[in-house]
């Protein structure tokens, strides 16, 4: 290594502009988009539990079969041409955003086994100076208990990282992210 | 087994804090736990092909996205985004949004009491060459003061975002001007702990770049996280 990678700044208020006024993505599934759909909401609470209403979601998943759309992803599977796995937002007066995808299929761990289905999703905001990468699981997938990523948070903080379906509305999940405070939401170091 | 190349890790020193008590937003915000370690996996060494198709010609030159010209000091801004090692990162998104001239940006929430401009919006995007050159053409931004603390005012600075090839490689960051008064008394630029880091963030004046009777030229390179020197597979 011969040069320093740059330091991080934080996204500031005014973020809309350049990444979410005309290039926001709400969508990352289209309508032939194969797999399970989910109606997923976020929203981002502070450590008073007060809703943040500027902060920025970013999503990166694998398709319903566990193939990331990128060059580095080396399993032979199929791309999904209705599926590109990204998706960034805004959160509104709420707190909140939506995203509309499908659930994604289970992408191998680094000793052997497989992932459980997980979304990888990037936090930014003002008074955030560097991105917060977290995950969402699907509560009570079967999955869960063999994730080895889940395995190595503490028992008790796990289900900060699951995202909880809607009892009234099939298909709709819903994940609260605590930036800090009591419920503080698990954050990795990537 | 697939065989992973993680990415390699941050100096911490060259990061910012998330907590920085200096900076008032972080006391609500910045997690308190610490994060967890995460050996990369094929989900953080992937990441989006985004926006690859649709960059029109005008998205990178900021003073002629309107009937007129903005107000302000012509700059060319121009770089090259390579990651740890040297290399080239060819064919990446980079973004960009700015104040306009006065230190006001085009957002409803902006309620400084400094000029709009009606012909500057303040957002750019551009995708760097097969060497990883970008360029884009825009007004310098003004100063503008904010609420952190008592008389506090922003270092003006251009925001810049980018993906690079992987999860892992998402970078946000701001990029300042050299000389500016303002570095001292702004703690965002100093949650950075290590002052040699903080330095990369300030743009050069280039002769070269800049172009006679026309515009300044300034010259910001990006580098992003490099991979490791071999894979690992456990």
């Amino acid at each position: 290594m011969d040069l320093v990678p740059l330091p991080s700044q934080t996204v500031g208020p005014f973020f809309h502009l350049g990444c979410t006024e005309t290039q926001s993505v709400s969508r990352l599934a289209g309508p032939n988009a194969r797999g399970e759909r989910v109606r997923l909401t976020v929203r981002v609470l502070d450590g008073d539990g007060c809703l943040v209403n500027d902060a920025m979601i970013e999503i990166w998943q694998a398709n319903a079969e566990g193939k990331y759309h990128h060059p580095d992803d080396p399993q032979d599977k199929a791309i999904d041409p209705d599926f590109r796995g990204f998706g960034r937002l805004a959160t509104d007066d709420k707190g909140t955003c939506v995203f509309e995808t499908i659930k994604p299929g289970r992408v191998p761990g680094n000793a052997g086994g497989l992932q459980a289905p997980h979304l990888n999703v990037s936090i930014f905001g003002r008074g955030i100076l560097q991105r917060l990468p977290t995950r969402i699981y699907f509560v009570a997938e079967a999955a869960n208990s063999e994730d080895p990523i889940l395995a190595l948070v503490p028992e008790e903080r796990r289900n900060t990282l699951m995202a909880h379906s809607d009892l009234h509305h099939t298909g709709h999940w819903h994940f609260d992210v605590h930036l800090s405070g009591k419920d503080e939401t698990v954050f990795f170091d990537v | 087994m697939i065989k992973i190349t993680p990415y390699r890790r941050h100096d911490p020193n060259s990061q910012p804090t998330f907590l920085y008590p200096a900076y008032q937003a972080t006391l609500r915000r910045a997690p308190r736990k610490p994060l967890i370690v995460l050996a990369h996996t094929l989900s953080e060494i992937t990441g989006p092909v985004y926006g690859y198709d649709d960059i029109a010609e005008t998205d990178s030159d900021l003073t002629r996205q309107h009937a007129g010209e903005p107000l302000g000091e012509r700059i060319i801004l121009m770089g090259r985004v390579l990651d740890d090692g040297s290399r080239p990162v060819p064919h990446t998104l980079v973004e960009i949004w700015q104040a306009n001239a006065a230190g006001r940006y085009c957002h409803q929430t902006d309620n400084h009491p400094a000029p709009r401009d009606p012909n500057f919006t303040g957002a750019g995007r551009t995708l760097t060459d097969a060497s990883g050159c970008y360029q884009f053409v825009t007004i310098k931004p003004g100063a503008y003061p904010w609420s952190n603390h008592d008389n506090a005012w922003r270092p003006a600075h251009i925001h810049f975002s980018l993906f690079g090839p992987a999860f892992a490689t998402r970078l946000v960051t701001q990029m300042y001007f050299p000389g500016d008064p303002l570095f001292p008394y702004d703690p965002i630029f100093q949650s950075i702990p290590d002052e040699k880091a903080r330095q990369r963030l300030i743009s050069k004046f280039d002769p070269e770049v800049t172009k006679p009777g026309w515009a300044l030229g300034f010259r910001f390179d990006i580098i992003l996280r490099g991979r490791e020197a071999t894979p690992f597979e456990e």
